[in-house]
């Protein structure tokens, strides 16, 4: 086991309240680390601060209490160190895939030469060879997705932060992403962190899930998934995996039963 | 009857422009021509064609064209070279627009043309004084526009630019502009058409050349012909250069058709 890349320490966030309503508590301090080229999956039910954890991992938000180490520095803001993929789609509208995958590169300064190399090493992993001069818009939701992520990997980040990439595909698809994701995953073994509200994808993907529960959101389970590797989406009617997706089904409906009673 | 919303074929819509055209063409001649207008108020089509071939060979009109194309160009370049920029800072900087936003806003309302006698006062009745009429009148709307725009700019794409290792300056010239800049264009289009309008006030009075100038001129002459030409050239000016000004935003902003 290498060592903790991310800790994430007693992190809180409180909401103001809107028009002089009630402050909305979206996350209890929180506490979770994420080991070095770990694959770790976030999983809740809707409105239980997910995406504000992420977000305050990413530096698109400030926490109101605790902090965040990444490698041993506290985050103070974004930053190239992590990749983050949204649920919505972020393409640039006016550049390229190939344009859109070099974004990061650019910006580092990095000469056109070596950043096509890398552009086209990522745009062949994600299997969008032959795409690199269309524009978004002319891409279907799933193949917008994966070049965010190549986007994402391209610029060869410390962890990759993903906010529900596959939300809004249709089942074929997302099972399909799913795979991608996981392969690449394989591959490189670059440390992952992963929101979804589907209990399946969840712990297809994950090394390590981490349940949350509903508002106010805290971890609630942290539970680790020994399936072996290469994982193939036969896995997901194994007696094993049946098992877990029992025992989490269990934890969030728990979750919510307990969230029902105290409101 | 058509659906709402459903779009009609590229030969319908040229043959349904051309037409309004011909029937508005039609009721003036009839009007006109059918003696039910008096021809000291309203020259009939006929009489205006030959008076706007007269004016084009005999009078030098076609100066007159170039001068008012000249000013409206000159003016509105100066504005927008001016404004582009503030209004970029504006939309991006929250302090700034803070700082700014409140005097544009009023200034927006204050008409150009009642300039117009103050401006002589100030720059005399050269040129200096129509461009900016042209300037003042375009300045002000093009600023508060572009920092509109810009202010509604997609967070989530800012959002991403950041963790992809943007800096703040590097935001604003890789997401902010190329993120706008075809609405920026739509922008300048829009208030280049108003700049035509200001731009015939402007040699309404003082002036010793232009279409304005022709126009006024054909007043003390009854010339209603000629009058009428001058303002329907304005009117083909416009389409001309609102034509162009399209084709070229399609040229340069292909993403947004793709
Ligand atoms: N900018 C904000 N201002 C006020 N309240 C917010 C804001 N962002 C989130 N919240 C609140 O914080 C809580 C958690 O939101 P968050 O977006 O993190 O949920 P989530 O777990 O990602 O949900 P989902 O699965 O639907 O995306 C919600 O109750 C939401 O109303
Ligand atoms: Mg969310």
């Amino acid at each position: 086991m290498t060592g903790t890349i991310l800790q994430i320490d007693s992190v809180s966030r409180v909401f103001p309240g809107v028009r002089g309503g009630t402050p909305v508590r979206a996350l209890e301090p929180t506490n979770l680390q994420v080991a070095e080229n770990d694959f770790i999956t976030i999983l809740g039910p809707s409105g239980c601060g997910k995406s504000t954890l992420l977000r305050i991992v990413a530096g698109l938000d400030r926490p109101s209490g605790g902090r965040v180490l990444l490698n041993g520095r506290e985050i103070k803001g974004p930053g190239a160190d992590r990749g983050m993929v949204f649920q919505s789609y972020t393409l640039f509208p006016w550049l390229t895939i190939a344009e859109n995958i070099a974004y990061g590169l650019r910006e580092k300064g990095m000469p056109k030469s070596q950043r096509q190399d890398i552009v086209a090493s990522y745009t062949e992993k994600v299997g969008l060879r032959g795409f690199e001069n269309h524009y978004p818009k002319q891409l279907s939701g799933g193949m917008q997705q994966r070049t965010a992520i190549a986007r994402a990997l391209a610029n060869d980040p410390a962890i990759l932060l993903l906010d529900e990439p596959f939300g809004a595909l249709d089942n074929q698809t997302r099972g399909l992403m799913q795979e991608l994701l996981l392969g690449i995953w394989e591959r490189e073994r670059k440390t992952v962190l992963f929101v979804t509200h589907d209990i399946e994808e969840a712990i297809f993907l994950a090394s390590r899930v981490v349940v949350m529960s509903a508002r106010p959101g805290r971890i609630k389970a942290d539970i680790s998934v020994e399936l072996p590797h290469p994982r193939h989406y036969t896995m997901k009617t194994t007696p094993e995996f049946s098992a877990l997706k029992a025992q989490l089904t269990e934890e969030i409906r728990h979750e919510a039963l307990e969230a029902d009673v105290a409101h | 009857m058509p659906r709402p919303l459903e779009p009609v074929s590229q030969g319908t819509r040229v043959v349904l422009g051309i037409s309004f055209f011909v029937l508005f063409f039609a009721a003036w001649a009839f009007a006109t021509l059918g003696g039910f207008v008096s021809r000291t108020f309203l020259a009939d089509p006929i009489t205006m064609v030959q008076d706007g071939w007269l004016l084009l060979t005999r009078f030098g009109f076609m100066s007159d064209i170039g001068v008012t194309v000249w000013r409206v160009v000159g003016g509105f370049v100066l504005a927008s070279v001016i404004a582009v920029p503030l209004g970029i800072m504006m939309g991006a900087y929250k302090s700034f627009e803070a700082f700014l936003e409140p005097f544009v806003s009023f200034a927006r309302y204050l008409p150009a043309s009642a300039f117009v006698p103050l401006l002589i006062l100030w720059a005399g009745i050269g040129e200096m004084q129509k461009l900016l009429v042209i300037f003042i009148g375009s300045v002000f709307q093009i600023i508060l526009m572009v920092a509109v725009a810009v202010g509604n700019t997609r967070r989530d794409l800012v959002e991403a630019a950041y963790t992809l290792g943007s800096s703040d300056r590097s935001v604003v010239r890789r997401v902010l502009i190329p993120a706008n800049a075809p609405e920026i264009a739509e922008i300048l289009r829009l208030v280049l058409g108003w700049a035509w309008t200001y731009v015939i006030v402007a040699e309404l009075i003082g002036s010793s050349s232009g279409i304005g100038h022709m126009i006024i001129d054909s007043q003390a002459l009854l010339a209603t012909g000629q009058m009428i030409f001058g303002i329907i050239v304005i009117g083909v000016i416009g389409l001309i250069s609102d034509f162009l000004f399209k084709a070229l935003n399609r040229s340069l902003f292909p993403w947004r058709l793709a």
